[in-house]
């Protein structure tokens, strides 16, 4: 039987930007011991020597040529912005690290 | 307690890693069409795919490839048959996507070393860096501050994001661990650096220019015991801007370092910002809790399989190693040592071996170019590649000279008038109506106008002192406008004042 | 005519019977009328589908060529961008965007006239079997309003069964077009993947997504099929070869001497009865038109759906990682102070629903170091496996088939709850994706427990999607002519329609 502690469903929680509150933590721990059993089926095949398939179609070297094309107007790229200013997007301060 | 950098060496051995991120100087970004011009206005520069909006998908710009598989080749690189981009997944405001497409665990060039050569107590001495791995990665967007202090990070109101360079194509050039520098550790890293950049410029692939930030370095540093082999805990210091830089951040980090093994505390692995202005690093983001990154082969993506016929079509191709072309370069012209250096630090090599091969003497060559020339640049904070004489002009000048008709004094003015706009040096010299007066009759009637003026002085050399030869021939050189040449003038002079002209 | 077909409608339209306008005018009647029910569309854009289907009947008008499809409507699957007309994915963390730019298969639609009617209701990113995890509550299965019409694309397989559209597009990660055409009575195709461009179809799993086309009939199925697939040079995992004849194939229909494996692994335990009953009597039809059944073993189809709730959510965690109320969408919790990052997360709470924010935890998980070979390591082998699977099967039938869902149409709620039961309504329909084939869902009759409509799902190697449509159209035809007319016939009327 897996299980993950709410601990570890807060701390993916963070890595994945999600608030989430005392309920949903506990909620979400106590789902994920039957999911994670479900998913856990992959381990029960002897996989050595198997190759992994990240792409359904054997296809390589898809490039493009260094050309330059019309870019969006700015007015289009910042259609959609919660937040403007100077032709940017403001976002609010971030913190911790310098550039 | 302040330590000095012969304490740390005393006492310690100094470990590097160093990793270069360089941005390529394709015309469109990395995974979409976007030009890479640098300094457009905010946000003129962006699609569908370098803001992440939703739906849009990468597309891998082949010339990218082109120019890491020449890098990788450069620095003596294997080259995968076979490597794949991967995500690197973590949250920030300048990365739209909130993951950095890089490569991971596939990367297109391993296992390479550069040489390079440094001044040593006993004598030129190399080193060999070892290169781990050459990836492709896209670079992020830029984030101006509001608000705080000085427009930094910290303590800004809110910040303003511009992704004109989100997506703009770096390699990543990643050395592994560099023992064995001792002393010399700053020195060697800033030697490798600078031959990084000799190195991509003879490439072409990159505009290489630490202060715009084409060119970045982040340096990692540990100390251990010397005679120990268990590895101390690293610092690294990112962007440092400058080859001085380097050279300043890691015997910096070397003393620092130092300071807190001494007295007993333990080095923090940490990133740190170099400070141009104090030559010290600040504190950045703890690496305590390791960020996961949550790397996975980037399935927007297929694998890059280059042909080994490609690979072998450029190293065909590849220029003259730079260290092998100085060397090259410093027989076949004789130059001194010093002047070899001096043309280095000017950036006057292509140029100057660009006019010895349309027939200028390499000496005659080098002066113009390092002595008028290099004055005239400076003047107007101009590099010589933009000033608009080129290396096709000087040879033309030093073969007028050489031909006798011009003087050093005159082809001056000819250098003048072509960096002024007025046309090739024969067109100059056309226009200037510059002309070396050839006419021994023209100079012994301005001699005898001189000798008339200066009586005195012209009786002083008749009676053998020579050296007041000197204002006459002045005064005779400006009588003909300068257009005489000297050394004829003082033959006539001296026979003409009967005395002996050597 | 709103029931008729769309080769129906274009052979009006074409004669002249009729004009796009007044056609779209009775299809925006009849969401006037039905929709309110149904709830198939989160966005209807009346006037600008009256403005294209002007254009096309002025084009019509002047002699330009035209294509079969100009000036016939269809209903968009929400999961597209469509440039100026909201595109939310069915998530109110993009309630109110207008994306810049025109996905591929829309701007395909554009260019061969399709009259584009309004963009359909969808589980929240496409994550879900119901419709029920959408951001702007379900939709209801025509046949059965209590039920759910299957997911993720529910709305658009709603749309076309209601008769609100002849045409949609849906997508298909897992099963998301074929189950939801198995739950309405339609036909629904996942084409092989990278067949149509995933450019502007805003990602779920990306090795794993793929846009595709509903209809009543095959031969509709396959003519939206040639419109929108295709190399795009623009998405990089697009395969640069022509369209299968799919057009010619339904046309065709002709299964004498073609061998259709039934992969043993789909049938059986968990199959509702009715549905297993509608799957053996279109076997023996087939049988009966010339065609020769062989039994195929695809023993790692047993860990498909456990790989697939592995790599999708791991994808799909970053994926939607791009949702971060800095560019676009929705933007909370910006109280004096706040910084980017509590930002990022009290809008992800707030924007992301329950299903999509468990599986993006798992996928996290499933990613992190330390943890990654053992999940998606594991899942991306036993991807390898199927794949091999399939590859050996198809030595020795030139289709496969299963039915598409092992039950029918579900009531709304019944699953909602619990996420493993919701999980499994994917499990015939899920090897496909892993191993990027096409399949197709067709209906195969109603299971006699519940009078609700049961599908009958084909497969075929990659870029043989002919195959389908071929298959398909010959059980179509013997089908219908045993019913004396369409399943779809058979639904319930809704309301008044004309
Ligand atoms: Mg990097
Ligand atoms: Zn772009």
């Amino acid at each position: 039987m897996s299980s993950l502690s709410r601990d570890e469903v807060a701390k993916l929680a963070a890595l994945a930007r999600i608030e989430m509150s005392e309920a949903e933590l506990v909620n979400l721990s106590s789902q994920f011991g039957s999911i994670l059993d479900a998913v856990a089926r992959v381990q029960e095949l002897n996989l050595e020597g198997v190759k992994a398939t990240s792409h359904p179609q054997p296809m390589e070297n898809i490039f493009r040529e260094d050309v330059v094309q019309p870019s969006l107007t700015p007015d289009q790229a910042l259609s959609g912005a919660p937040a403007q200013e100077e032709q940017r997007f403001r976002v609010p301060q971030i913190l911790g690290e310098a550039e | 307690m302040a330590l000095s950098y012969d304490d740390v060496i005393a006492k310690y051995e100094p470990v590097l890693g160093l990793e270069v991120h360089v941005e390529l100087n394709t015309e469109s970004k990395m995974f979409c069409s976007c030009s890479t011009t640098f300094g457009g206005e905010p946000n003129t520069q962006t699609c569908p795919v370098c803001l992440a909006l939703p739906g849009a998908l990468p597309v891998v710009n082949a010339k990218a490839i082109e120019s890491t598989i020449k890098i990788g080749l450069a620095l003596n690189c294997q080259i995968a048959p076979h490597s794949r981009f991967a995500r690197k997944n973590y949250f920030y405001p300048d990365m739209p996507k909130n993951f950095q497409i890089s490569q991971y665990d596939e990367p297109i060039c391993f296992d390479g070393f550069v040489d390079v050569e440094i001044e040593t107590d006993e004598g030129p001495k190399q080193f060999r860096i070892e290169i781990e791995r050459v990836h492709m990665e896209e670079d992020t967007g830029k984030s101006l501050h509001v608000g705080g202090a000085t427009g930094r990070i910290h303590g800004a109101e809110y910040s303003l994001l511009d992704y004109n360079r989100a997506g703009i194509p770096l390699v990543e050039i990643v050395t592994k661990i560099v023992p064995g520098t001792g002393k010399y550790a700053p020195e060697v890293a800033k030697a490798y650096v600078a031959e990084l950049r000799d190195i991509l410029r003879g490439l072409k692939v990159s505009d290489v220019k630490m202060e715009q930030g084409s060119l970045r370095c982040d340096a990692n540093v540990s100390l251990r015991l010397i005679g120990s082999d268990v590895l101390g805990t690293r610092s690294e210091t990112k962007n440092v801007n400058s080859l001085r830089s380097v050279e300043r951040a890691i015997r910096g980090e070397m003393i620092r370092h130092a300071e807190l093994l001494n007295d007993g505390k333990k080095v923090k692995q940490e990133t740190r910002h170099f400070q141009e202005d104090t030559g010290l690093t600040r504190s950045g983001r703890s690496k305590e809790q390791a960020e996961d990154y949550r790397y996975f082969p980037e399935p927007d993506l297929v694998p890059v399989a280059p042909a080994a016929a490609w690979i072998e079509e450029l190293r065909a191709q590849q220029p003259e190693r730079p260290s092998l072309r100085r060397k090259r370069l410093k027989e076949q012209w004789a130059v001194p040592d010093k002047e070899m250096a001096a043309m280095i630090n000017a950036d006057a090599l292509d140029i100057v071996e660009e006019t010895v091969l349309l027939g200028a003497d390499p000496t005659k060559a080098r002066t113009w170019w390092l002595g008028e020339i290099s004055r005239i640049a400076n003047e107007k904070e101009l590099a010589l590649t933009e000033l608009s004489i080129t290396p096709k002009d000087v040879a033309a000048i030093v073969a007028l000279v050489a031909a006798g008709e011009l003087t050093d004094k005159l082809a001056r003015q000819v250098v003048d008038g072509v960096i002024a706009g007025e046309g090739t040096p024969s067109e100059v010299v056309a226009k200037r109506g510059i002309k070396v007066v050839n006419d021994d009759g023209a100079l012994m009637a301005a001699i005898e106008k001189v000798c008339a003026e200066q009586a005195e002085t012209a009786d002083k050399v008749r009676n053998g002192h020579v050296p007041a030869a000197g204002a006459l021939i002045g005064a005779v050189m400006k009588e003909t406008k300068g257009q005489a040449d000297a050394a004829r003038v003082r033959e006539l002079l001296l026979g003409h004042l009967g005395q002996a002209s050597n | 005519m709103i029931k008729n077909t769309a080769a129906q409608m274009s052979a009006s339209l074409a004669k002249g019977e009729i004009t796009s306008v007044e056609l779209t005018k009775l299809h925006l009647d009849r969401i006037a009328d039905v929709d309110p029910k149904v709830k198939a569309f989160l966005h209807v854009d009346g006037e600008s589908a009256l403005n294209q289907a002007a254009a096309v009947d002025a084009d019509r008008a002047s002699g330009k060529k035209l294509g079969p499809l100009a000036g016939i409507p269809l209903a968009l699957k929400d999961v597209l961008a469509q440039q100026g007309v909201p595109t939310t994915a069915g998530s109110k963390i993009l309630q109110g965007w207008k994306p810049p730019y025109d996905s591929t298969v829309v701007a395909k639609l554009k260019a061969a006239g399709v009259v584009i009617l309004g963009k359909t209701n969808m589980d929240e990113f496409a994550m879900g079997s119901s419709t029920e995890n959408s951001g702007y509550g379900p939709t209801f299965n025509p046949w059965d309003l209590t039920r759910t019409p299957g997911g993720s694309s529910g709305g658009s397989a709603a749309a076309v069964s209601a008769f609100e559209a002849p045409l949609a597009i849906g997508s298909d990660t897992g099963g998301s077009i074929r189950q939801p055409a198995a739950l309405t009575g339609i036909v629904g195709v996942r084409p092989t993947y990278g067949a149509v461009s995933r450019y502007g179809l805003i990602a779920y799993s990306s090795s794993l997504d793929q846009a595709g086309p509903f209809g009543r009939t095959v031969l509709d199925t396959a003519m939206l099929h040639e419109v929108i697939a295709g190399h795009d040079p623009r998405d990089a995992t697009s395969i640069n070869a022509p369209v299968p004849a799919v057009v010619a194939a339904a046309k065709s229909g002709d299964v004498k001497g073609l061998k259709i494996g039934v992969i043993k692994q789909l049938q059986g335990d968990g199959y509702q009865s009715g549905v297993q009953a509608r799957f053996n009597e279109s076997l023996e039809i087939l049988a009966s038109l010339g065609a020769e059944i062989v039994q195929v073993d695809c023993p790692s189809f047993e860990y498909a759906l456990a790989a697939y709730y592995l790599i999708a959510p791991s994808e799909c965690s970053s994926n939607l990682a791009r949702f971060d109320a800095m560019r676009y969408g929705l933007r909370t919790g910006e109280s004096d102070g706040a910084s980017a990052e509590s930002v990022m997360n009290s809008t992800r709470e707030a924007g992301f629903g329950r299903e999509v924010k468990r599986r993006i935890i798992l996928g996290t998980y499933a990613l992190s170091s330390g943890y990654y070979d053992a999940y998606y390591g594991s899942a991306q082998k036993i991807r390898t496996l199927i794949i091999e699977d399939y590859k050996k099967a198809f030595t020795q039938a030139d289709v496969l088939v299963s039915p598409t869902s092992p039950i029918t149409a579900f009531k709304i709620g019944e699953k909602s709850e619990d996420p493993i039961a919701m999980y499994l309504a994917d499990v015939a329909t899920i090897p496909v994706n892993l191993a990027g084939i096409c399949g197709m869902s067709l209906p195969a009759g109603l299971a006699e427990e519940d009078n609700l409509p049961v599908g009958f799902q084909i497969m075929a190697p990659a870029m043989q999607d002919q195959r389908l449509y071929q298959v398909g159209a010959a059980l179509e035809a013997a089908l219908v002519s045993k019913w004396g007319g369409h399943l779809i016939s058979k639904a319930p009327a809704l309301g008044g329609a004309k």
